[in-house]
């Protein structure tokens, strides 16, 4: 121990190594794994900029519907990062969002209770589907690409099933008249900033509709969820203790262990925080459009992944950012609605997609390699 | 008697039916560098692993200063200062040498419930560690994956010491290593021995163990060949003990042979 408290001493100030200077701004940032998706998304807005600049893409309201589908994606494809960081896939984030839907639903409407109780127990069931995953994957040892996959299927075929014996339908409408009053859903369904839309409307500066109110009432919640969780996840990966077990478990999770890392825990928690965020992109959706469908959520597993990865993340695990998915969320969400504004076939999206995707794990596999080329 | 920091007494350890080691012994004082020779499969990783507390001896004691302790996990036999370097280093190469050096062990500051990692005493005392060492890491926050093998090598080394250990187990440090990287290694564990470390040292590299060992203790086929101190025994009779030594020596005479023969 004497060691090192005279290391703390003889304080050095290694901040005054005149050969890290040579290490440009520029070089420093090469080295971020968002930044091929910082990029992506400045020639993404440059683009629509001069081929629907005139269109009224770029009015408050056309601006405000796609940060609205950005920010859906970007929820779970957040989490859906933070999972490949820590060196896990979730294929059953779609399936969740459809059963979490059910979960508000069925109680609210044919069991009678309140819906904050509803959104209570969706959130519960979360907890609990995400942690049958990890333990599974912890236990197992067995890639969590097929034990996801099967909850794919268990979970969606689940929601179906159920929803039919209870209700004989495959939709639960009715939602939207318990919104009102109810002291948890607001936080899932309110506008926020509609004082300063009310505002701007007032100055003639945004579009009115034929009453005098906005066109655009205020930041959708989706928003404001995506840009809290994107801060808090990147907060969580850059300055915490847990953020540096993420890294360290999808890394190499035999060594990460024996230095003491708990790496069934970390992976366990990662996998509740993908059911956690497909239940808030269900809630959202669930309350927004006042009804619940079996089928929702499809296939959005496979687009929160492809945003991670255009986002920096690494399939491997072990590297990436929370906030590099959440600009590949925009990037998709912004083409996803921009592509209406141009005079191309909207069909040409998924191309676009499937493209950005690979051009996104090219130059990933390039950065790997130069990140961890010898000397 | 409580002269030695850590002593193990007749260590055995049976799989099954098979003795994979049998009565082995090895006493450490306080900067004492023990080798621990042996060819493949003689029971070198068995025996660092029962060292590391791994696996539980079936059979003799551990006595660490003085102390009788039974190791139940890793973490035991590092809570009492035995520390354990292996072969794939833990290290994770795409994280910085400062992540990877804290990893699992992060300094933390600010209010209780509200603890961030202090990264940036991290990257100070990270640096700080590696140059004491000789190891210039210009910017502490960039990737493992970037460093050499011997940099590597030292960088886990200097994490175990940097957390307390006492007593250093380290598992064939030099094999991955060039000529000049395996010297870098084998100075740095010179010195930390010199600090007041007892370091076991693992190889199969008589050559390598030879310059900085203070006693030999060589395996063969599970059991102890005996522990000789270093001015009573030469490299080639260390060599020759190992079981390739004889097997080389053979070799050397057959070749002759069919040299002589041929010409």
């Amino acid at each position: 121990m004497s060691t090192k408290s005279k290391s703390i001493e003889k304080k050095t100030d290694f901040n005054q190594d005149e050969r890290l200077k040579k290490v440009s701004k520029l070089r420093l940032l090469l080295n971020r794994p968002e930044l091929g998706a910082l990029g992506g998304a400045i020639l993404v807005f440059i683009f629509f900029g001069i081929v629907a600049g005139d269109t009224g893409m770029f009015s408050a309201y056309g601006v405000l519907n796609f940060l609205d589908v950005s920010a859906n994606l970007g929820i779970i494809a957040i989490a859906a990062a933070m999972l490949m960081i820590g060196g896990e896939f979730d294929l059953s984030i779609g399936s969740m969002i459809g059963f979490a839907g059910i979960c508000i639903a069925i109680p609210a409407i044919y069991w009678g209770w309140p819906l904050w109780m509803s959104i209570i127990f969706a959130f519960s069931m979360a907890v609990l589907v995400g942690y049958f995953n990890g333990i599974l994957v912890v236990r197992t040892g067995l890639p969590s690409f097929i034990v996801t996959l099967a909850m794919l299927f268990i979970l969606r075929g689940a929601t179906l099933a159920i929803t039919r014996l209870i209700t004989g339908r495959t939709q639960v409408p009715g939602l939207r008249v318990l919104i009102e009053d109810d002291p948890l859903a607001w936080i899932f369904a309110t506008d926020t900033f509609k004082w300063f839309f009310s505002w701007l409307g007032s100055m003639n500066l945004i579009a009115l509709r034929t009453d005098g109110t906005p066109l655009a009432t205020g930041i959708p919640p989706s928003v404001i969820w995506f840009i809290a969780l994107a801060i808090i996840s990147t907060w969580i990966l850059m300055k915490t203790r847990y953020g540096n077990w993420i890294f360290a478990s999808g890394g190499d999770k035999i060594g990460a262990n024996n230095v003491g890392v708990p790496v069934g825990r970390v992976k366990i928690s990662l996998f509740i925080g993908t059911a956690v965020a497909a239940t808030i992109f269900a809630t959202i959706q669930v309350l927004d459009a006042g009804s619940a469908d079996t089928m929702r959520g499809t296939l959005k597993e496979l687009e929160a992944i492809a945003a991670a990865v255009v986002g920096g993340c690494l399939l491997t695990g072990g590297y990436g950012s929370a906030i590099g998915a959440a600009f590949g969320a925009l990037i998709f969400g912004t083409v996803s609605m921009g592509i209406f504004y141009t005079d191309v076939d909207t069909d040409w999206f998924k191309v676009f997609l499937g493209a950005m995707m690979l051009i996104a794990v090219i130059f990933n596999n390039y950065i790997r390699r130069k990140v961890t080329e010898s000397k | 008697m409580s002269d030695y920091l850590v002593q193990f007494n007749n260590i055995s350890k049976f799989f099954g039916k098979v003795i994979a080691l049998k009565d082995v012994t090895m006493k450490l004082k306080k900067g004492e560098i023990m080798c621990l020779l042996g060819d493949n499969g003689a029971g070198k990783s068995t025996l660092i692993k029962t060292l590391a507390g791994v696996h539980k001896p079936d059979e003799g004691e551990i006595i660490v200063e003085g102390k009788k302790t039974i190791f139940d996990s890793p973490k035991d036999a590092l809570d009492m200062g035995i520390a354990t370097v292996y072969q794939d280093l833990a290290l994770v190469s795409l994280m910085s040498v400062t992540r990877n050096f804290f990893m699992g062990r992060e300094p933390m500051k600010g209010f209780p419930l509200f603890k961030v990692f202090d990264i940036e005493k991290a990257n100070q005392i990270a640096a700080e560690r590696m140059g004491q060492i000789g190891i210039d890491v210009r910017d502490p926050s960039q990737a493992v994956g970037t460093m050499s093998g011997g940099e590597r090598q030292c960088l886990a080394i200097s994490r175990a010491i940097y957390f307390g250990a006492k007593v250093l187990i380290l598992d064939e440090p030099t094999s991955a290593l060039g000529v000049h990287q395996a010297s870098v290694v084998l100075k740095y564990i010179v010195k930390a021995a010199s600090q007041g470390l007892a370091v076991i040292l693992i190889t199969h590299n008589v050559h390598h163990a030879y310059p900085v060992g203070n006693s030999f203790t060589v395996l063969n086929r599970g059991k102890s060949l005996g522990t000789y101190e270093k001015k009573d025994i030469s490299r080639e009779k260390l060599l020759s003990m190992m079981a390739g030594g004889e097997e080389l020596n053979k070799l050397e005479v057959e070749l002759q042979e069919m040299n002589r023969s041929s010409s």
